[in-house]
């Protein structure tokens, strides 16, 4: 585990450097980064605090919240496909975005979208708590997560389905890609609280998790309560991902890939995964923010297209690793 | 001292009674094989005796704290689950989760526990590409390094091979003669026969028969619990008991 972080820290902290100093403005990386340390007068320090450094500091925190989370869900449901999204967190989030966008209402007042989507977020969690029981294991999680992911895309496709006008429709489309472009402090300082909140929720689950690999029987007789440990994961994977959805729009794969990438590395224990996992996802995020500037900095490319698409391949590398060692 | 005390134990689950009235206690020293046929409630009277099911009556172990009863009582329950590809220390290492993990007297727990099940030299190999008898025994030693005063485990020598069953029962043995006491499921009559030093006998959710090996194993308790007859004989290094066919 500390391997792992004797490389991944620095990797952070280098692809971050390379975040605050490549942008459309051109500006020299120096001067840059004077200007974002020393401020003075004219439109860089401008620039550097208010575009380049909400949105750097962004892909760490989300990054590394998709990370977390995924670790924490394929713990918990002890299966490597698990993802964040899978108990329809980032989908209610990004159906109260909809709605915010539709109604016009985050034309009014900025804040509103990421605060609707916030509320949608709080909404799955208390749904899923309700479906999923007070008693009971992984499996109604599951089921209950699969409920409320449905009902809130099939919400989100009415929505689109009635929006009156084609540019509303768009915006909504464009949105549901997930960006960390024009994003500003105050995105960061709405998100930060959340994460915090639910990061230290997940990292508390370490102890439950690893002995999950036994089994929840196994779990219960070495003192885990169970009922606990689900209700914190719930919770820290709705803060967490809930916020991450609200500022920056949905943004898959991370949460998915970074865990399964990382586990061979830390001896595939689920405590050790759970913060490898959080600076992997920040260090792959930022480097796929970094990707959408360099790749094509004047249309505008989704980040979450990139995860995406950076995604799927590393997955598709790593069935065809499983089925080497299958044969 | 008495480890376990049940108390009227009743367990039913969808309406159907699994359990029904079981009185029992567990000493220190003692070696309890569980015996009976398949449904008989083995796993579930170890289970509600964990608390690890809702149950009427009272159980010792499932009247402490999630934590107290940690210390108190090791499950190696049937289902040889093991989630993730660790290496078998750590998956040993896992039984020292109650009592924090990390120190001096943890390393010696979990050295103990690989020395007793005899896996030591795979102790760097992946948990789950082991075979499932050398999973098994993994699973033995995580649940002898919880060094518990009481180890409760569920058809714990089931796929071993005889070196490894009876090396096992071995162990077990060894913990009662220290002073701890140990309840174990099994189907094997004749291992029960030689190294417990006390079976109980379930059926239909009651206890049949308590008592020595040569108490309960009787040709008409076996005949009514199992419908099989049985071959009995002593011999220079201990009893033989075999199933012999099964009754009309």
């Amino acid at each position: 585990m500390k391997k792992a972080f004797a490389v991944l820290l620095p990797l952070v902290a280098l692809l971050a450097l390379a975040s605050l100093v490549i942008g459309p403005a051109d500006i020299g990386p120096l001067a840059a980064l004077k200007a974002l340390v020393a401020g003075g007068d004219g439109p860089l320090p401008l620039v550097m605090r208010e575009i380049r450094l909400p949105r750097m500091l962004l892909a760490i925190l989300i990054g590394g919240s998709l990370g977390l989370a995924g670790a924490a869900m394929q713990g918990y449901l002890r299966n490597p496909l698990a993802e964040p999204g899978l108990i329809g967190i980032s989908g209610s989030a990004a159906l109260g975005a909809v709605i915010a966008i539709q109604t016009g209402l985050s034309a009014a007042f900025a804040l509103a979208l990421p605060l609707m989507a916030l509320a949608g977020a709080v909404g799955a969690v208390l749904l899923l708590v309700l479906l999923a029981g007070p008693r009971g294991g992984s499996l109604t999680l599951i089921l209950a997560g699969i409920a409320v992911s449905a009902m809130a895309s099939a919400l989100t496709s009415l929505v689109l389905n009635l929006s009156p006008s084609p540019y509303a429709a768009g915006e909504i489309v464009f949105w549901m890609m997930g960006s960390l472009a024009d994003r500003s402090m105050v995105h960061v300082w709405l998100a930060a609280p959340f994460m915090a909140a639910g990061a230290l929720l997940l990292a508390r689950t370490g102890r439950g998790l690893d002995a999950l690999t036994l089994g929840e029987d196994a779990a219960g007789a070495m003192g885990v309560h169970l009922t606990r440990l689900r209700l914190a994961l719930v919770l820290g994977t709705a803060c967490v991902v809930g916020a991450g959805t609200a500022v920056a729009g949905a943004i898959g794969f991370v949460g998915l890939v970074v865990p399964h990438l990382l586990r061979p590395v830390v001896g595939a224990r689920p405590s050790a995964l759970l913060w490898t996992s959080a600076a992997g996802g920040a260090a792959l995020l930022l480097a796929a923010d970094i990707a959408v500037r360099v790749v094509m900095p004047d249309r505008d490319l989704k980040l979450g297209v990139v995860t995406a698409l950076v995604g799927a391949p590393l997955f598709l590398h790593l069935i065809w690793k499983t089925r080497g060692e299958q044969a | 001292m008495t480890l376990l005390t049940l108390s009227d134990l009743s367990v039913t689950l969808r309406n159907r009674p699994v359990l029904d009235g079981i009185t029992l206690s567990v000493s220190e020293g003692e070696f309890v094989g569980l015996i009976g046929p398949n449904g008989a409630g083995k796993t579930t009277l170890m289970r509600a005796a964990l608390g690890l099911v809702p149950c009427a009556g009272h159980s010792s172990l499932a009247a402490l704290s999630p934590a107290a009863r940690a210390k108190q009582a090791a499950w190696m329950p049937q289902a040889r689950e093991i989630a993730w590809p660790v290496s078998v220390e750590t998956l040993v290492s896992l039984g020292r989760l109650p009592h924090g993990g990390g120190t001096e007297a943890d390393a010696a727990a979990i050295e103990d526990a690989l020395a007793q099940m005899q896996l030591s030299p795979l102790r760097a190999r992946t948990a789950t590409r082991l075979s499932g008898g050398e999973q098994a025994r993994a699973l033995i030693a995580r649940a002898l390094a919880q060094e518990c005063p009481l180890l409760l485990a569920d058809e714990p020598v089931a796929g071993l091979d005889p070196a490894h069953q009876i090396a096992t029962m071995q162990v077990f043995a060894r913990l009662a003669a220290e002073g701890r006491g140990v309840v174990t499921s099994l189907h094997d009559l004749g291992l029960a026969a030689r190294h417990c030093t006390r079976l109980v006998l379930l059926a239909h959710g009651r206890i049949l028969a308590d008592g020595t090996p040569a108490e309960v194993l009787t040709p008409a308790r076996m005949a009514e619990a199992f419908g099989v007859s049985i071959y009995h004989a002593e011999t220079e290094d201990g009893p033989v008991f075999l199933p012999m066919g099964v009754l009309g």
